[in-house]
């Protein structure tokens, strides 16, 4: 029972330190300066968004903060350890859901609770359970994946990255192929669903809007080669509406910030 | 309900539409009556041999060549497919191999295993399991090719590795693939085991095959057309028996169109 209880509970979130970061990709003869010494670091509990136009990127840097890449230069620590693999501290929500046709909702959900050798079936059951609970789902549980709608993949994939009671989520563009209204309803639980689990979490999209609705700080990133160019952070109290017109004036901001970055580098390039 | 009534009174005036084709025919002395046999004797053969147990011997033989030559190129067809989608000198060495061999009409082994072997079980087993491990090597490995990367990943950043990862993520996620590659690895089965006990007459046991070849010796076409109807049945029995879970759970999980 104890076990049950101990995976359940809120557990302290992790601070991240990106020192230094650069990595260049090579594709045949073309080499793409993907990050040029990139140094970020975020707080406990913080929600930081990346932005910028693709090719800055915030999401091979999201990568490797899951151990999914490696960068050639500087290093990634979480909660004051190196970064050389990925793990169920660090729980990635991809842009497609990526869950798995072969299984049901709650298979989705526990594959990871599966390997935990801590728990047992009925506690892995009932761990999915709650999860799927708190995205609201209770009534798909048993549902296939093809039944779902878009939204509602996305539900399950956030329960799915939840389970392993993760210190980081990190979300890359998980909301950007779903339509307007079920996007706005997903940043609202989103919001809540924070604040009740109290996780780390590095969220990366190209919607500014999106960005200041969410983030307590919102970093912008340039591209060629991708560089932080500058941090705005977002007092506003919390829920947020994506509506609001003060909210408006923050990502008008931000908005601002990025195309006279973009008007400077096309001057470069003449 | 309404697609079995279907089914049944479309068979029925099969039956009906034969008998007086072949009364009419014969009638005007247009078909020899030893050469198209009347559907009730077709169906008085097949009493006369289930009662003296010849066509279940033969059933028996012919089904147990199939069903453990066809369980071993599974059972050895699916991790050879694993193996060669995983490690690149396995897929440059075996997958290539197994290319070339899937384009072999499996019949074509009939001649090799009959020197190799000699007439007995072994010859059987072995043109049965070559005509099915490389049809599911071959779609194991495309299956697992298939595999969207973000699925590794996704599996990776929850905990899972290596051997993990091949079972539990990389196979179920080629099952599409495996399904239709054992389905196509029965029907090559099938037909090169059906080719080769007509083709020889293996001492140890007489099948369905051997049951044909001999109607055909003895001028017994009602024996012949009766035999072929039994290997009908079998095919269409094994499809239900063996693929239908298999698809049902596919269309399922998948959304697959339903067959």
């Amino acid at each position: 029972m104890s076990g049950l209880a101990d995976e359940l509970q809120v557990i302290k979130p992790v601070k991240l330190s990106i020192n230094g970061v650069s990595k260049t990709f090579r594709e045949g003869v073309v080499e793409t300066h993907a990050l040029d010494n990139v140094t970020l670091n975020v707080d406990e509990g913080e929600f930081v968004c990346l932005v910028g136009p693709s090719g800055c990127g915030k999401s091979t840097l999201l990568n490797m903060i899951a151990g999914l890449e490696f960068p050639d230069q500087g290093s990634i620590m979480s909660d004051g350890r190196m970064v050389t693999e990925p793990g169920r501290d660090r729980m990635v929500m991809f842009q497609e859901a990526a869950l798995f046709p072969w299984l049901d909702v709650v298979g989705n959900v526990m594959f990871g609770l599966k390997l935990k050798p801590n728990l047992n079936n009925k506690e892995r059951r009932e761990v999915a359970q709650f999860y799927i609970q708190l995205v609201g789902l209770a009534k798909y549980s048993r549902s296939n994946i093809h039944e779902l709608s878009g939204g509602m993949r996305q539900r399950v994939a956030l329960a799915r990255s939840l389970a392993p009671n993760p210190r980081v989520l990190l979300m890359d563009e998980p909301f950007a192929s779903l339509d307007a209204m079920t996007r706005e309803q997903l940043y609202g639980d989103l919001q809540e669903i924070w604040a009740a689990r109290k996780k780390t979490i590095v969220f990366v999209t190209h919607n500014v809007r999106e960005a200041a609705c969410l983030g307590d700080r919102v970093v912008l990133f340039s591209p060629h080669p991708g560089r932080i160019r500058e941090q705005f952070l977002i007092d506003l109290p919390r829920p947020r509406d994506i509506n609001s017109p003060s909210l408006a004036a923050h990502a008008t901001e931000i908005t601002k910030a990025l195309k006279s970055h973009r008007e400077e580098q096309a001057e470069v390039a003449e | 309900m309404k697609r079995f009534f279907h089914a049944v009174l479309f068979f029925v005036a099969l039956i009906f539409a034969w008998h007086y084709l072949r009364e009419t025919m014969v009638s005007t002395k247009r078909w020899s009556p030893v050469l198209v046999p009347d559907p009730l004797s077709v169906w008085q053969y097949l009493r006369s041999a289930a009662e003296d147990r010849t066509l279940f011997e033969a059933l028996w033989v012919t089904v147990k060549r199939l069903l453990l030559g066809y369980f071993i190129g599974v059972v050895m067809g699916v991790p050879l497919g694993l193996v060669t989608a995983r490690f690149k000198w396995a897929g440059d060495t075996i997958g290539v191999l197994g290319l070339g061999l899937q384009t072999l009409p499996s019949v074509c082994w009939v001649p090799l295993a009959l020197l190799w072997f000699g007439q007995t079980e072994g010859a059987m087993l072995f043109v049965v399991i070559m005509g099915t491990l490389w049809s599911v090597q071959i779609s194991t490995d495309s299956g697992v090719r298939n595999v969207p990367p973000i699925y590794q990943r996704a599996a990776q950043t929850m905990g899972s590795r290596g051997l993990h990862t091949w079972i539990k993520v990389n196979l179920p996620a080629s099952l599409p693939f495996i399904v239709s590659g054992i389905k196509q690895g029965w029907a090559f089965a099938w037909r090169s085991l059906m080719a080769a006990e007509i083709y020889v007459t293996v001492l140890t046991g007489f099948g369905l095959g051997f049951l044909l070849h001999n109607g055909r010796e003895l001028g017994a076409m009602d024996q012949v057309v009766g035999i072929m109807l039994v290997i009908v049945v079998i095919g269409l029995l094994a499809d239900k028996i063996l693929f239908s879970p298999w698809e049902r759970f596919l269309h399922r999980r998948w959304g697959t169109v339903k067959s």
